[in-house]
């Protein structure tokens, strides 16, 4: 611009967008609800990460949890309940420029999305996965999931569940190709936080499991836990998730677990005295399908021409 | 059967040869016995010869059933003309058979009739199992008493003289006596020959070139018939191929760039053909773990500004349905295939039937508009693809097109289209969002609205199932969902304002309107043009829109005294037992009709499993005509 001096033909500044520019509509869950606490993180791991609203996309299916998108002020997908994934799959495997989040609940991802779960960990697309997993259904009012404990009684099995519930954990870590399998909780928001970044940070599908509060139908499951942190392991590895000293004092019980250890991963995941919270396993070699699919993606019209006439040409008679 | 003799000719040999307008070729084998190569590249031959072809492929139903088995015959059939073939036909002039029991499964499929030539491989008659040899003198006899021109023709025989594996030759051998029998240039098949066999090496085309030379002279030497069906050099490039072949190219001429699929007959060959095509022009194939996921994986493209296609058959359909819904509901463009097969539940795969109609409409929870177009020739099958992805986006939502297993596995030329860049164009620019109009900026008068992309900046929004305002907001209020009810249902009005009315095939009034959708229009109008011929005041309309359905139906069906619709799904036969006028439980298009039009029209359907042959058609059309005859 004339008349101003050299040094204050600047370009614009940088963008910066804070916290606000990626809240959406107020939150509607109920009061207390661990949901809210993931909401931040994924907020703050926006902002931190200065990810462009537009270009971040957070898919969901159905449940208290699936509402999350509507809360986000980024693009996002409120789908059918339990398939998030192949949607997620479908939009990543043609846009490697978006940051991708999916939403998930014990119902959604554990139940009836089961078959999408499986495969969209062995697919390996860059997707951040957070399953948020209160052990209840909690939407339609208090009907048993399959990460309920046994004998808790809900509204489908009043006189308590019989049967052991399903781990998700190891569910994931015994699919072909799982490349990021983290366990967090939501009451502590810095090992939150970081778990949620680091899983952000994974180039891959990354699997974070959530043990989530509902304070309406299954207060007692975590507060147990919440006030007996030594029901609680915190895994520790410099190559796990970066801890605060503020979490050594809280997390009595420690232990190291290297998270290239597949087998290892899968011995941690199974211990049921203890809920191991950190990073259980990490493969970045792990083989990546969305690699595959983005291919192609450069073709300019001509050259999609020629490919289609060179096809029909063989019909040519 | 409606050869004509037309003319007869001497030959430099004793035979003469028959001048025929079209004729039906068949040729079937055990399964691995290479019928259907034979088949394709006779229909190919005749094909660039300039005739007119339609070609049915026979399929058993398993992938290595037992030899020398009814359910185990494979081959073609292969209906040739002078002028363009719209259908398969009725029974089989020629049939080529290299065991007398594969020809029982076409005899079972009433492929043949009194007169029909056959020809059939008389190695049986010498074989060292005295049950073979029984059975097959058993069914020469068999054949005969059945009015069967029998000719034993010592295929595997001549084939040793060549090759020490005859049961890899003889379908050379058989190309070459068909090549014989209706006079083609031996050159040019050799060429094909040569050209098809050229991965394997010389020697591979050399064993071929003497089978077919064998057969051919054979021929010649030893069979008296003789057929020539004049054929008129194209004016313009053609192509051959199946309607799925159709399908897959018109997916990569429309554009798009991904089909998301999971594997079911009779869809999947389309995918096949993609699965390496699609990735040349930069898209790829998606094999999802099941169709739920194939059809999310293609709305998820879709809603990332990138284009895709499912497609699937009607078991499939039926998992799609709750995520058809959402695509209504959010808007979402997506084009959906069904090829369909024989219902209800998994029923009979491999076969056509028109049963999905109704579920394609209906089948989604709540009201869902949705546009569906019904391709009736190969030729559509490639151009329905484009127009659908460009309907999807002009009218954001979901296009789904009903092929069926008849154009699936059939073959026909059609002029070669000529790609244009424009059906290419993406589907939504990148540029960024007036943040002031929101996701569904519905129009008050179409409904109509453009989407914001995932990085487009200013568009974010969340899409969602739940109703919703035009925010894409979760909105209870009643007004709300009237209105935006109103607004995805106003879309298939303003689309029908801008088609034509169909054309009638024939007069615009008569007796008798056929109605018919999908791959019976051939069928269909080949059985009205011989009543016509014969005097009869029928005429047929078919109809490629059914969601919205073409305009002026009403019009034209009050300028005659019966419409009556053909198609082939279910319907209750009026005269059975229990059934009344109310309890009738109509076709699926003649209900569509009935309550669009509250005309009482009638239906005539049946489910063979395979497509009605014309002659079927005129049959029923006469009886109808004669009831109508002697009401007035």
């Amino acid at each position: 611009m004339s008349g101003l001096r050299q040094e204050w033909e600047a370009e614009a500044p940088p963008r910066n967008c804070t916290l606000q520019d990626y809240q959406g509509v107020p939150a509607r869950w109920c009061p207390g609800c661990g949901d809210h606490a993931v909401l931040n993180a994924v907020q703050q791991v926006a902002r931190d990460k200065q990810l462009p609203p537009e270009k971040t996309v957070v898919v969901s299916g159905i449940g208290c949890s699936s509402r999350f998108p509507h809360y986000m002020k980024t693009y996002g997908f409120h789908g059918l309940h339990g398939r998030a994934f192949p949607v997620a799959c479908g939009v990543r495997s043609r846009r490697p420029d978006l940051h991708m989040f999916v939403v998930t609940g014990d119902g959604d991802c554990c139940a009836i999305g089961t078959a999408h779960w499986i495969h969209t960990i062995r697919y390996n697309m860059d997707l951040t996965i957070l399953l948020l997993d209160n052990n209840i259904y909690g939407l339609t009012k208090n009907q048993t999931s399959p990460t309920t404990r046994t004998g808790e009684r809900s509204n489908t099995h009043p006189r308590g569940n019989v049967l052991p519930p399903l781990n998700p954990l190891s569910v994931t870590l015994g699919v072909t190709n799982a490349s990021f399998v983290a366990q967090t909780i939501d009451w502590n928001p810095p090992h939150l936080y970081s778990t949620i970044r680091a899983a952000y940070e994974h180039k891959g599908t990354s699997f974070v499991r959530i043990l989530q509060r509902c304070p309406h139908f299954t207060s007692h499951v975590f507060a147990a836990v919440q006030h007996d942190m030594s029901q609680v392991l915190l895994l520790t590895h410099d190559d796990g998730i970066p801890l605060e000293p503020s979490m050594q004092r809280l997390f009595p019980n420690r232990a190291a677990h290297d998270p290239h250890q597949l087998a290892a991963a899968r011995a941690v995941a199974e211990r049921d005295d203890v809920y191991p919270v950190g990073l259980l396993y990490r493969d970045e070699r792990a083989a990546r399908y969305d690699l595959q699919t983005s291919q192609g993606l450069g073709k300019s019209q001509a050259e999609k021409m020629a490919a289609t006439e060179k096809w029909l040409s063989r019909y040519e008679i | 059967m409606s050869t004509t003799m037309a003319d007869l000719e001497a030959t430099p040999s004793a035979s003469t040869v028959r001048v025929v307008d079209q004729h039906i070729v068949e040729i079937v084998s055990d399964s691995g016995e290479g019928a259907q190569t034979c088949g394709q590249m006779f229909a190919d031959l005749v094909a660039r010869n300039g005739n007119g072809i339609w070609t049915v492929e026979i399929i058993p139903a398993e992938i290595e059933p037992p030899s020398r088995s009814r359910a185990g015959a494979s081959g073609n059939r292969i209906r040739l003309g002078s002028n363009p073939v719209t259908n398969a036909g009725d029974h089989a002039d020629i049939v080529v058979a290299l065991n007398e029991q594969v020809l029982y499964s076409r005899i079972d499929a009433g492929a043949l009739h009194p007169g029909t030539i056959v020809f059939v491989d008389r190695t049986w008659a010498e074989h060292p199992d005295d049950e073979i040899r029984r059975r097959y003198q058993e069914a020469i006899e068999d054949f005969r008493r059945r009015g069967y021109t029998v000719i034993e023709a010592p295929i595997e025989a001549q084939c040793r003289q060549h090759t020490d594996d005859p049961r890899k030759g003889k379908n050379m051998w058989a190309l070459g006596l068909l090549c014989a029998i209706y006079d083609l240039d031996a050159a040019t098949v050799r060429e094909n020959i040569s050209r098809r066999f050229s991965r394997k090496g010389d020697a591979a085309i050399e064993k071929n070139l003497a089978l077919f030379a064998d057969g051919y002279d054979w021929t010649l030497a030893n069979v008296q018939q003789r057929f020539r069906v004049p054929a008129h050099k194209h004016a313009q490039p053609m192509v051959v191929m199946n309607g799925n072949q159709a399908l897959a190219l018109g997916i990569m001429a429309a554009g798009i760039e991904v089909c998301s699929m999971y594997p079911i007959t009779p869809a999947t060959s389309a995918s096949h053909f993609l699965a390496n095509a699609l990735q040349e022009a930069g898209g790829f194939v998606h094999q999802a773990e099941d169709e739920i996921a194939a059809i999310g994986f293609a709305i998820g493209c879709s809603y990332a500004g990138k284009t895709a296609v499912t497609i699937t058959s009607g078991p499939g359909l039926a998992l799609k349905t709750e995520f058809l819904g959402y695509a209504v509901m959010a808007e979402v463009p997506l084009v959906v295939i069904v090829v369909q097969r024989g219902g209800p539940s998994t029923g009979l795969p491999t076969k056509i039937e028109q049963g999905d109609l109704l579920a394609a409409l209906y089948a989604s929870p709540g009201d869902s508009p949705k546009i569906i177009i019904a391709p009736a020739t190969i030729e559509e099958c490639f151009h329905f693809v484009v127009t659908a992805r460009r309907l999807a986006e002009d009218f954001r939502g979901p296009v789904m097109i009903l092929s069926d297993a008849n154009l699936a596995t059939g073959q026909q030329p059609f002029p070669k289209p000529q790609l244009q860049s424009s059906w290419l164009a993406p589907p939504v620019e990148q540029a960024a969002w007036d943040q002031s109009v929101p996701p569904f900026a519905w129009d008050p008068e179409t409904g109509l609205s453009r989407r914001p992309i995932p990085g487009q900046r200013g568009g974010e929004y969340v899409l969602t199932g739940l109703a919703h305002d035009e925010a894409s907001h979760v909105a209870y209020e009643s007004a709300i969902n009237q209105k935006s009810m109103e607004m995805r249902s106003r879309k298939l009005a303003v689309l029908k304002s801008a088609l034509h009315p169909p054309q009638v095939h024939g007069s615009a009034e008569g007796d008798l309107l056929v109605v018919g959708w999908g791959s019976t229009l051939g069928c269909i109008e080949e059985a009205v043009d011989q009543l016509r011929g014969e005097g009869h005041r029928v005429s047929s309309l078919h109809l490629r829109f059914l969601s919205p359905m073409e305009p002026g139906l009403k019009k034209i069906f009050e300028r005659f005294r019966k419409v009556l619709t053909v198609e082939v799904n279910y319907s209750d036969p009026a005269d059975a037992a229990f059934i009344t006028p109310e309890s009738r439980r109509y076709s699926q298009l003649s209900q569509l009709l009935r309550s669009q039009t509250l005309i009482d029209i009638d239906c005539w359907s049946q489910v063979p499993g395979s497509p009605i042959p014309p002659s079927r058609i005129v049959a029923e059309l006469r009886r109808r005509l004669e009831m109508l005859r002697q009401e007035s």
